[in-house]
């Protein structure tokens, strides 16, 4: 569903995205690992239009979409922070997604907001919202209009145990109705629960790419977390720096 | 309905929900009937007026303008992540924030002035019309700085601190530098390069543009006879309108450029 051939992005002297290949296919979940500043959310936003890469191709079923913006109609994006227009409530946010989408006969906020047990916030300035109630504002308008990919960047950080376990259904259900899923997260144990493959980045290198189960065969560890850490203590990685 | 318009709608319920934009409507009414009521005759309220305009729009265009960018980025992040273009998108962003300042402005000085003038005041309609088409340029222009600032400086401090120095140099020591060269060269003949530097600086162009309708331009000696008789021609107002177009265009289409180029 997405390609990647060839990404580069530098920031300045900094190579934070270096020539990297990578595939995603519908119907499973990527999970794309690393420490902070390895490049995973410039990986998502690159994805999406927002980062511009200096060099390759961003292959939308099939074709490149560098530069394009119609194919995000296609892609639900959920950011690390949940910001809105301030004095705009819930509803409207909604309402204006749907507007910019030209009002789509399919869309399902409602559903999604009793999910997340948003209806009772609805008409509230989202500046009233606490940042857990405003994320899940984020989550409704992801998944309202059942995008084919859906890119989740640390999704659950800001989610209340009970909202994260049914944010974790709903994105295991949208797999299974063959949705392409890249996710990032420090979360290691929802990347062992949700992830069919992950992406290990560093310093804008691929250092693994494969299923969950390789990456525990090939480290010989029992959990994600320790699998990670082993990678980590492999790598030139300074160890000052914490994931 | 075009992208452009329903993200400028949006904006626009957003800032009129904003204390910052009701306060400057009040305060503009406040001052215009304060004015009216204590300064006499509207001709009068409308250079008292003048002068509060050239002063405080260009600044609070500059400063709302540039904090509600930095304020709305992770916003704009999102806004970008759906299916619409960045030009849209920069288009309805900078509607979305001058239209709700310019009507703010509008309402506050305007309503009381026409009310006056349409029972009858003394006040000349043309000169209060040039008074609220200055202030709705400055609004427009000032605001399409903002936009171009904070686009350009990632940094909220020195992105405010650039924006109050754009504001100081063309509101305050333009001026100055402008006295200087007169001063400097005044044994030359100097009304065409006056001419020229009033016509570079969007604050002098207003200016100069209201005070002419107020025809006190004998008071400015032979300058303002040269001003006078250049502003008054088809040729000067067209100058000088083309001049005010081109300093909204200017910041507008170099932030456009920069927000189409930037990664966010």
């Amino acid at each position: 569903m997405i390609e990647l051939r060839n990404i580069t992005k530098r920031f300045g002297a900094l190579t934070v995205l270096n020539a990297l290949n990578l595939r995603f296919d519908a119907g499973s979940i990527t999970a794309v690992l690393g420490p902070n500043g390895s490049g995973k959310t410039t990986l998502m936003k690159t994805i999406l239009g927002l980062v511009r890469p200096d060099k390759g191709e961003v292959l939308f079923a099939g074709e490149n979409v560098v530069g394009t913006s119609e194919y995000r109609k296609s892609v639900g994006y959920m950011p690390q922070t949940a910001r809105f227009q301030d004095n705009l409530t819930a509803r409207e946010i909604i309402a204006m997604m749907r507007d910019l989408r030209d009002n789509p006969a399919y869309s399902r906020e409602q559903e999604l907001c009793e999910c997340f047990g948003l209806t009772p916030h609805l008409s509230k300035p989202l500046r009233t919202l606490s940042g857990g109630t405003r994320q899940k504002v984020n989550a409704v308008l992801t998944f309202m209009f059942s995008p084919a990919v859906l890119l989740l960047d640390e999704p659950t950080a800001g989610l209340d145990p009970i909202t994260a376990a049914a944010f974790k259904d709903l994105v295991l259900q949208e797999r299974a109705e063959g949705r392409t899923i890249l996710l990032t997260s420090h979360i290691l144990s929802e990347v062992q629960e949700l992830a069919d493959t992950v992406v290990f980045l560093l310093d804008g290198n691929i250092h693994f790419e494969g299923g969950t189960a390789e990456l525990l065969a090939s480290t010989g560890e029992a959990t994600l977390e320790r699998a990670i850490a082993h990678l980590l203590q492999k790598s030139p990685y300074s160890k000052e720096q914490t994931l | 309905m075009n992208t452009i318009v329903k993200l400028a709608r949006y904006g626009i319920i957003a800032a009129a929900r904003s204390r910052w934009i009701l306060g400057y409507t009040a305060f503009f009414f406040l001052a215009t009937e304060g004015l009216m009521r204590f300064g006499g005759d509207s001709g009068r309220t409308v250079v008292s007026l003048l002068n509060i305009v050239l002063l405080l729009i260009p600044l609070v265009s500059i400063v709302i303008g540039t904090m509600t960018v930095y304020n709305n980025r992770d916003f704009t992040e999102l806004l970008l992540s759906q299916p619409i273009q960045r030009g849209s998108l920069f288009a309805g962003q900078f509607l979305g924030l001058a239209l709700p300042l310019a009507a703010a402005f509008l309402l506050g000085v305007g309503l009381p002035l026409l009310a006056r003038v349409s029972v009858g005041g003394e006040a000349d309609i043309g000169l209060v019309l040039m008074l609220l088409g200055s202030g709705t340029a400055l609004t427009l222009i000032f605001t399409a700085f903002a936009l171009l600032i904070a686009n350009v400086v990632e940094d909220r401090a020195f992105g405010l601190g650039a924006a109050l120095l754009l504001w100081l140099m063309t509101a305050a020591l333009y001026d100055g530098i402008m006295l200087a060269v007169i001063w400097a060269f005044r044994d030359y003949p100097l009304e065409i390069p006056v001419l020229a530097m009033s016509i570079a600086n969007p604050i002098d162009l207003a200016r100069i543009l209201v005070m002419l309708k107020f025809d006190v331009a004998a008071l400015m000696g032979y300058t303002g006879a040269v001003f006078e008789k250049f502003f008054g021609t088809v040729l000067g107002i067209s100058l000088a309108a083309s001049a005010l177009v081109f300093w909204l265009c200017l910041p507008f289409w170099a932030g456009k450029i920069v927000f189409d180029k930037k990664d966010f």
